[in-house]
């Protein structure tokens, strides 16, 4: 599964991971394989996404994720630093 | 006949003028990269953006006004201008001014006569020329170049769209240069609010079937401001990008009319250098044959 976090002034995170758990405005949820499509709004709240069967984890102040085809993409305005 | 000291003090100063000059050129280039970076880090996430905006309003069923997008009657205008902080790059922000003070005049000639105009300058060249003429001028914000990041940015958004939302304003314009490449600037007004028509719907094909959380309306409601920043943004970067270029260009030509005027000087002083040399040489030998004579 492809995660990328992106936010306008770098692109934090591109990579390859098992699973990732997001913050959303409806409460926390967490994205697995075969996820299906999703448009969410998130909280501020952590963000934790395992890659390489290492746990990582950031705080970003509310954004947008979108989840397709196992290709996950996050907007946040600002990561508030791991 | 020049005199050679001059000359030398003139070749001096020109040369070190030259130095400077390539010297700010280099510093231009250097900004110039980072500001394009900028730019290039930007893009992706407004590509994003944009895609999911647009699968959003796809799956919606008839038109959402945004309150955004309100028109109201024009009664009360903010123009944004966005020049830069520190002059020596050509026509830039002479440029930005005009265009901004063109737009004030054609459009809000009435509103600027009622009093209900006002200026938010970006950039302390803007800010000094508006209020130096007497605009109502919102100077609050015009250092951001000073440190320049996405917050600072986003800061301007949020006033600007929060005024908008509780009347302050009814329209905000915004007036930049917009990056094409080094040599070339592009001047750009545009309408920053309310937002023009949202979506352009035409062939967006969208085969997937979304799980909105919490619902299509609210993702839309919330991508909007979003956007807006977004939009901000990018004018200031692009604005940011267009002033280094500028200075570059201006700082290369500074230094090639720096090497042509030394070249003159140069053989002005070799010149009248030969001349001294031969005079000094024809009273030599006038004044060894008078000797040699008596």
């Amino acid at each position: 599964m492809q995660l990328e976090i992106i936010t306008p002034d770098k692109t934090v995170f591109e990579g390859e991971v098992e699973s990732a758990t997001f913050p959303g405005s409806k409460g926390t949820f967490q994205v697995l394989k075969n996820h299906a499509a999703i448009i969410s709004s998130l909280d501020k709240g952590k963000v934790v996404y395992v890659s390489n069967k290492k746990k990582y984890e950031i705080t970003v102040n509310g954004g947008i994720v979108e989840v397709v085809k196992n290709k996950i993409v996050l907007l946040a305005e600002k990561i508030i630093e791991a | 006949m020049a005199n050679l000291k001059e000359v030398r003090t003139r070749i001096q100063s020109v040369k070190s003028t030259q130095q400077i000059t390539k010297a700010m050129k280099m510093v231009a280039a250097s900004k110039l990269r980072k500001a394009q970076d900028a730019i290039l880090q930007m893009r992706p996430y407004a590509k994003k953006l944009h895609g999911i905006l647009q699968n959003a309003s796809a799956n919606l069923d008839g038109e959402q006004k945004s309150k955004y997008s309100v028109e109201r009657s024009v009664e009360k205008v903010l123009v944004i201008v966005i020049t830069s902080d520190k002059g020596l790059c050509g026509a830039f922000n002479t440029n930005a001014i005009k265009e901004g003070l063109k737009v004030i005049q054609e459009k809000y000639d009435e509103q600027e006569r009622n009093n209900q105009l006002w200026v938010l300058p970006l950039g302390k060249k803007s800010f000094e020329f508006f209020s130096k003429k007497g605009y109502q001028v919102i100077d609050d914000f015009y250092g951001i170049y000073a440190d320049l990041s996405y917050e600072k940015a986003m800061e301007v958004a949020e006033y600007v769209m929060k005024a908008f939302l509780n009347g302050t304003y009814d329209k905000v314009e915004l007036v930049y240069n917009e990056f094409k490449n080094v040599a070339t600037q592009i001047l750009c007004a545009e309408q920053f609010l309310p937002l023009s028509a949202v979506e352009q719907k035409e062939d967006v094909v969208v085969t997937t079937d979304y799980i909105f959380e919490p619902s299509v309306e609210s993702i839309i409601k919330e991508m909007i401001p979003r956007t807006l920043k977004i939009q901000l943004y990018k004018a200031i970067l692009e604005s940011n990008a267009s002033e280094h270029g500028a200075r570059m260009t201006a700082m290369s030509q500074a230094t090639d009319n720096a090497g042509e005027l030394l070249n003159d000087l140069r053989l002005v002083y070799n010149r009248s250098r030969q001349a001294a040399i031969t005079t000094e040489i024809l009273e030599i030998v006038g004044g060894a044959e008078a000797l040699s004579n008596g």
